[in-house]
């Protein structure tokens, strides 16, 4: 089976598997359970300085499907509510109990250079073998000019960082929010201040639901609720951007890069980790279904691994990256065309009914007369938008052909149609 | 979901027969409504099909994705409201329909997972959803007052949809029943474990609470009653008069005691109020192969028998019974023997046994073979058919014993409309019923709407 031990902003982990800071990493019992069903590493939850937050009562909510699975949910926690000496004294114990397994210590303070550098040198000397620096929730702490609210100015996130480098001499993980309109900008920032890695994304600001009954946001508090941090397989596509944003952008590329986002399966680990991760964190799926979840993660990638020829993480580690490129880039020579397997169909007219409705009328449906139907596209009016693939209940029934040549390629920025065509001196 | 055995008869436990408790086990309902939870489950395997092959395949044309689309978003009352405004007997259908041979046999599921949609129950949770929900509105309004009557003759199913269709466009509607309850197969027919507690009369009540429907009882085509006579008094007719008369074994001794009709060994104990003192037969054998057949065969199992035999003249692919209920008589404990036909009864004054002969095909001819058995019996259901009972329906053509109609319904006496197993293209089926019913009412209502007053 593939390796999967690998290297964190210069930290060994047993395998790229972290619990992300969260309430499953709040206290020593939960983390003595999740080293042993298999985690590599834990981001202890968020440690502030005393005296400790009080938290209220109903603290999460969720997006739900129409089968009850979650796709998503939010907190409206704020950070660890025990005294700090209670958690450092557990870590320490932790670190004494497993010490192949990783402990970081993610970090909450004010604006103030003496609050970060004291307190992060207090979690360092607990043993922990890197700091995580917490600028991103977007609930509450933020409120009270901490979170998010340092993560959203690039300039703080910057300080905060260089403060906590100056402080202490083990990896830190500056922590980013996606609350922003250009990841970039704080990741920059970030580097700037020394930041050995960059862990993205923090939670999405959100309200999942309404109680149309309580008519209140949820978690609803006595009839109020308040916007919350979004988690859970929904934010997966929002952190691969980011984290490919990073990874693809000539500054940031050499920063390390600790995924955060929706991470369920060892496939989207897999993705992550293709898209630049180093390494990543994990909290939702475990809090849905229990710390079991990494047995299959881990077993997961590293099948995959095998299957694809991969040994080590390493190998896999920015694989996707050089494939990520901005839209002006793309082939518009390419050109597929849907193709339907009749011997998969199973004739529900999904595919049929949201190209015809909301596509380009590129599928016919015909009723053979013996209560089966045929399915085909009419390759002339088919673009190639991959809807009625997304649509379909069966796997790989929809598949699409090449039809162009394969040997042009025309960019927009060259294209004949494009009216600021950059044309070649004269 | 997959398909769960339907519950299994009590079996005694000391060797005396069943108590009163034991029995009424062995009816409660069939298929119990599906919780919350397996609707939601169920409900979201729908893959909700565009042109659905589910919707083609029954008779009242159903939006089945429609109505569970709504169950899976938490719209149970909405859900019901789209399957009534196909079928107002949608609760009914739910419940005996033989899904396995109509929606559910063409549910795309079916294709890739030999596992459809179980759309009856889920119906039959909407439906009940709305009737049982006090504060829900009536989902139907009634249009303004006509003025134009209608006959209705028979308060089955075909009747109660073709009333409640006319009611709903303002006309006034007068049922004429035989017997003494509402509902017709619903109420009489039908094993007592697909219809448990009293859901026909509620579901009639749910259709004559739209207004404009009036029901009397007693009232028999043939006796005091007359086509003529309704002709001249409505506006239209509608004949829903079912088959009245069951076709007999045509053997000496079938005038026996303990020889009787499946349909009215069905009746009995639908009507019954004490399942426990109903039926003492030990050993029951029915004869036939169709629906009526296996509610009888395995009614009497449940109610305690200690041998029921199914015998069929042809083999298990003949049967007009579908291989659900055929399986269902099997996990029952009836015992199901093919290729046989009763030739002799035997007993003095009360029955005692069936000589069969052993049957087989012959070029395509079912002939016998000489080779006999006996079944001791104390109870003999036959349930080898029903007929149109031809009295009081002269002016009608008839065609293979059963009326003749037009493509919307109506017979050749102008005016004169029917539906359900009455009728030619009759299929034995509640829910064909319930479209002859309503494809006559939008021909009756056509017509009226065209005809000057």
């Amino acid at each position: 089976m593939a390796d999967l031990s690998c290297t964190i902003a210069g930290i060994p982990s047993l395998n790229p598997f972290w619990l992300a800071s969260a309430p499953p990493t709040d206290k020593k019992v939960n983390v003595t359970r999740a080293f042993r069903a298999g985690w590599g590493g834990v981001v202890w939850k968020t440690l502030g300085i005393d005296p400790p937050v009080v938290n209220v009562s109903s603290r999460y909510g969720v997006h739900h499907d129409t089968n009850r699975q979650a796709l998503g949910i939010n907190n409206i926690e704020l950070i660890s509510d025990r005294p700090l000496a209670v958690n450092l004294q557990e870590i320490r114990e932790c670190r004494a109990e497993f010490p192949d397994h990783v402990i970081i210590g993610s970090m909450m303070a004010p604006i103030e250079e003496r609050a970060w550098k004291e307190l992060a040198v207090r979690i360092a000397e607990a043993g922990v073998h890197g700091l995580e620096l917490n600028l991103g929730c977007p609930h509450g702490m933020c409120e009270r000019g901490m979170g998010s609210a340092i993560g959203q100015v690039p300039e703080m996130v910057e300080q905060v960082t260089r403060w906590v480098k100056q402080a202490v001499g083990i990896p830190v993980f500056t922590k980013l929010t996606p609350n922003i309109t250009n990841i970039l900008w704080s990741a920059e920032a970030a580097k700037r201040g020394g930041a050995d890695a960059v862990s993205l994304i923090n939670t999405v600001n959100s309200i999942v639901s309404v109680d149309l009954d309580a008519m209140a946001p949820t978690p609803v508090v006595d009839g109020k609720g308040t916007h919350g941090g979004y988690c859970g397989s929904a934010v997966k596509p929002i952190a691969l951007n980011m984290v490919a944003e990073i990874a693809r952008n000539p500054f940031t590329a050499d920063l390390e890069i600790s995924g955060i986002g929706g991470i369920t399966t060892w496939r989207d680990a897999a993705e992550f980790i293709a898209l630049g991760a180093n390494g990543v964190q994990v909290c939702t799926a475990a809090m849905l279904y229990g710390f079991r979840v990494v047995e299959d993660m881990a077993d997961g990638l590293s099948q995959w691994m095998d299957e694809k020829g991969l040994t080590s993480l390493s190998q896999l580690h920015r694989m996707a990256v050089p494939n990520v490129v901005n839209w002006n880039d793309l082939n518009m020579a390419y050109d597929v065309k849907a193709r339907i397997n009749p011997d998969l169909c199973i004739e529900c007219g999904r595919c049929y009914i949201a190209c015809e409705d909301t596509s380009h009328q590129a599928i016919t449906m015909t009723d053979l007369g013996n209560g089966r139907k045929r399915l085909e596209v009419i390759d002339d009016e088919c673009v190639g938008c991959n809807l009625c693939s997304i649509t379909c209940p069966v796997p790989d029934c929809i598949t699409f052909d090449r039809v162009d040549a394969g040997t042009e390629s025309v960019t927009w920025p060259d294209h004949p149609l494009n009216p600021q065509r950059l044309v070649a001196a004269e | 979901m997959t398909h769960s055995v339907p519950f299994l008869p009590v079996i005694s436990a000391d060797g005396h027969p069943l108590t009163a408790a034991q029995i009424e086990q062995n009816f409660s309902d069939l298929h119990p409504c599906l919780t919350d939870l397996q609707a939601m489950a169920e409900s979201n395997r729908c893959l909700y099909c565009y042109d659905a092959p589910c919707v083609t395949a029954c008779p009242t044309s159903i939006d089945i994705p429609g109505f569970i689309r709504r169950i899976s978003t938490g719209n149970p009352d909405g859900a019901a409201r789209t399957i009534l405004s196909s079928n107002i007997l949608g609760g009914t259908c739910a419940r005996v329909c033989p899904t396995e041979v109509l929606c559910q046999q063409a549910c795309v599921r079916n294709r890739a997972e030999d596992a459809p949609v179980e759309i009856g129950r889920l119906q039959r949770y909407a439906v009940d959803h709305l009737l049982d929900n006090t504060a829900a509105a009536y989902p139907f309004a009634r249009a303004a007052e006509t003025g134009r009557r209608v006959a209705v003759v028979g308060a089955g199913p075909a009747g109660l949809a073709c009333a409640h269709a006319l009611a709903v466009n303002g006309h006034s509607v007068t049922i004429f029943e035989a017997r003494p309850k509402p509902g017709g197969l619903n109420e009489y027919g039908l094993a007592a474990y697909k219809m448990t507690g009293d859901f026909a009369r509620r579901e009639v009540d749910f259709v004559l609470a739209v207004g404009g429907i009036q029901i009397e009882y007693g009232r028999a085509l043939g006796t005091d009653l007359t086509l003529d006579v309704l002709r001249q008094d409505y506006d239209a007719v509608f004949l829903g008069i079912g088959l009245g008369d069951t076709n007999a074994l045509g053997l000496v001794g079938e005038d026996k005691a303990g020889v009787v009709d499946a349909i009215d060994f069905i009746a009995g104990l639908r009507q019954s109020e004490d399942l426990a003192g109903y039926c003492s037969a030990a050993s029951v054998v029915v004869i036939g192969g169709g629906n009526t057949a296996i509610d009888a065969a395995v009614q009497a199992k449940r109610l305690g028998a200690e041998e029921v035999t199914l015998v069929y003249r042809r083999g298990p692919q003949q049967m007009g019974a579908t291989a659900y209920e055929q399986d269902l008589a099997a996990t029952n404990g009836v015992v199901v023997r093919h290729w046989a036909k009763p030739v002799e009864i035997k007993g003095n004054g009360h029955v005692e046994g069936l000589v069969f002969e052993r049957t087989r095909l012959d070029g395509g001819r079912l002939t016998e073979t000489g080779r006999r058995f006996e079944i001791s019996a104390d109870l003999v259901l036959k349930a080898i058919g029903q007929s149109l009972a031809p009295a009081a329906l002269s002016g009608l053509t008839l065609k293979g014993g059963k009326i003749v109609v037009d493509e919307t319904g109506q017979t050749t006496l102008p005016g004169v409309y029917a539906g359900g197993d009455c009728i030619a293209s009759g299929q034995d089926l509640t829910v064909q019923a319930v479209e002859d019913g309503k494809r006559a009412a939008k021909a009756i209502h056509a017509a009226l709407s065209a005809s000057q007053r």
